[in-house]
């Protein structure tokens, strides 16, 4: 299976990923490449076999609905690229 | 003093032979001298000195415990507080963390001296340690190859005596295959054995943190402080640890060991096929019994894992979005922009393939060809473990297919790459641990031997590697130039 410079594209938008367009080719090139090592699963009959997310099998643990955390707005913005007045800053996203 | 063991360190820190800030001086001087592998991204040396300081308090008060002012160091994707944590990534070069990783934590808490944070493949993604933004790890083997990956920093500096001991993390490969290609112990703990919280997530059902030592009983002194259950990491196994040392010296009159044909066949380069055949050997020996087993699936663990591990990544990396820490690029004009050119310019190749197949294999039409499809082998693959290990104690086998591969070799060709990890990666899969051990050398170069074993069987792995390392001594041989 071969995937062409457009499908490369959209799903660079899909993931909001920038990719140089000089890339697109061998990006092309190597996600193809992977999916020819992916058609190997199709030889195998997996009719019945339930798929497994986790290797324990395990479910999720559930925790009382309680307040452990503190506030830590100041030491987690110290390290953000732009905020004012405790928000963070995006470019305008509403006219 | 650079060359001893943690359990050797441990008594000379009591005896008063030497301090910990002298110890932790002395490993910081190596660090310098050996600056050109490029094993450490950050070294902490005034902190460490603190510590060392603190340790010293401690031990003069006799309320140490085993790590106590010995000096290890932290792979870099474990969360440091206050302390510049990357993964390896450009996206992260701005990155203090806000808060502790479990793990760093807990060496904390043993009075443990951290040196620095160590170079690795950028998000743990490769398998040369040549996808880091801060440039190639050298293996001290052999300067023009590479350490392997992607805990190929905490690999070479252990390799080259610049830390005692280091923490690796394992999602395909990244502890067991550097270990192998540096000469040195390296274990991958059971799914969940591990604390994953402030360990920056890769493909989170697979990723596991572990030791990265040079001997098996260094690693069970690490493992012991590193495992337990962790209330943060909704994965942590709520499972009692055991006591990991005890069982260290257990005979292994009538161990049984299956090699699975899958492992012996073609691709495996016949010195390395050699190397491990006259370990087997050396277990037979010990009283060890040898069968074949067959696990039939294993040749579909690197497609399922292709479609797995960049399915998770895809997800767990797109909290890098330029808005709350990070990258963030200049003058965004929109905020699609803003994550499109962040995310562009902040990750490298090699982490924009796998995001790509990863939104690929889980975007609409997709996703039950590739996505339920790779997790149904992922179920065959661990039943194939379940029943080879209902027949026999441990699994043995190469960790790679050949001795570390030169610099830039590999680099061009990702395919090839990943099939390089051929023998590591059906482990993560099932979620069994499994370790490195050196065996000895070909063409002068390390070579490792993987053992596998069956859930929480950590303790038998030890004891396993450790009976081996008490009649043989690969595992004290240092390369030349770092003695």
């Amino acid at each position: 299976m071969s995937l062409t410079a457009d499908d490369v594209k959209k799903i660079a938008h899909l993931a909001r990923l920038g990719i140089e367009e000089q890339d697109v080719a061998s990006y092309a090139k190597d996600l193809s490449g992977m999916l020819d090592l992916m058609t190997q699963m199709s030889d195998l009959d997996t009719e019945g076999v339930e798929p497994m997310a986790h290797p324990m099998d395990q479910v999720q643990r559930l925790r009382a609905d309680a307040v452990t955390e503190q506030d830590s707005r100041e030491k987690f913005q110290a390290i953000a690229p732009q905020v004012e007045d405790g928000l963070y800053l995006v470019p305008k996203v509403i006219e | 003093m650079h060359n001893k063991t943690i359990a050797e360190l441990a008594k000379g820190l009591r005896s008063g032979e030497f301090s910990s800030v002298e110890l932790t001086t002395a490993f910081l001087d190596r660090i310098k001298q050996h600056n050109s592998l490029n094993a450490y991204i950050t070294v902490t040396e005034e902190l460490a000195l603190q510590e060392a300081k603190a340790a010293d308090l401690k031990l003069a008060k006799g309320d140490a415990e085993l790590l106590t002012g010995i000096p290890v160091a932290q792979k870099d994707i474990f969360c440091t507080e206050g302390v510049k944590t990357t993964c390896g990534s450009k996206m992260l070069d701005n990155f203090i963390a806000p808060y502790n990783a479990t793990v760093v934590d807990k060496f904390n808490n043993a009075g443990a001296v951290m040196l620095g944070k160590l170079n690795m493949d950028e998000f743990a993604m490769g398998s040369s340690n040549e996808t880091s933004y801060y440039g190639t790890v050298k293996n001290p083997w052999d300067t023009n190859t590479v350490p392997g990956g992607s805990s190929g920093g905490s690999a070479s500096a252990v390799a080259a005596r610049l830390a005692v001991c280091a923490t690796g993390t394992d999602t395909g490969g990244s502890i067991r295959q550097p270990a192998a290609l540096c000469g040195i112990t390296g274990l991958k703990p059971t799914y969940g054995r591990v604390s994953r919280y402030g360990m920056i997530a890769y493909a989170s059902s697979l990723d596991q943190g572990g030791p990265m030592t040079r001997s098996a009983e260094d690693a069970a002194i690490m493992l012991q402080t590193m495992a337990g259950f962790d209330e943060k990491d909704s994965t942590s196994v709520d499972l009692p640890v055991p006591d990991y040392m005890s069982g260290l010296s257990n005979s292994l009159q009538g161990l049984k060991i299956g090699l699975p044909k899958e492992f012996f066949g073609e691709g495996l380069n016949s010195d390395v096929a050699a190397t491990l055949e006259a370990a087997i050997n050396e277990y037979r020996k010990l009283g060890a019994t040898v069968t074949e087993v067959s696990m039939p699936t294993l040749k579909l663990a690197i497609p399922a894992y292709y479609v797995i591990a960049p399915a998770e990544c895809s997800a767990n990396l797109s909290r890098f979005d330029g808005v709350r820490f990070g990258y963030r690029c200049e003058s965004p004009v929109d905020l699609t922009d803003l994550y499109t050119r962040s995310r562009g310019e902040g990750f490298g190749k090699e982490v924009k393939r796998r995001i790509l197949m990863g939104t690929y294999a889980l975007s609409a039409g997709y996703y039950d060809a590739y996505y339920i499809k790779a997790q149904k082998i992922r179920r065959l693959i661990s039943e194939d473990f379940k029943k080879a290990l209902s027949e026999v104690d441990v699994i043995m086998g190469p960790v790679t297919p050949s001795i570390a591969f030169g610099i830039g070799e590999k680099i061009g060709n990702p395919i090839e790459m990943y099939l390089s990890d051929i023998y590591t990666i059906a482990i993560n899969l099932a979620g069994v641990p499994a370790m490195s051990v050196p065996v000895g050398f070909a063409k002068g170069m390390p070579v490792g031997l993987q053992i596998i074993g069956n859930y929480f069987a950590e303790d038998k792995l030890l004891n396993i590697a450790h009976q081996y390392q008490q009649v043989t001594d690969w595992h004290t041989h240092t390369p030349k130039g770092f003695e």
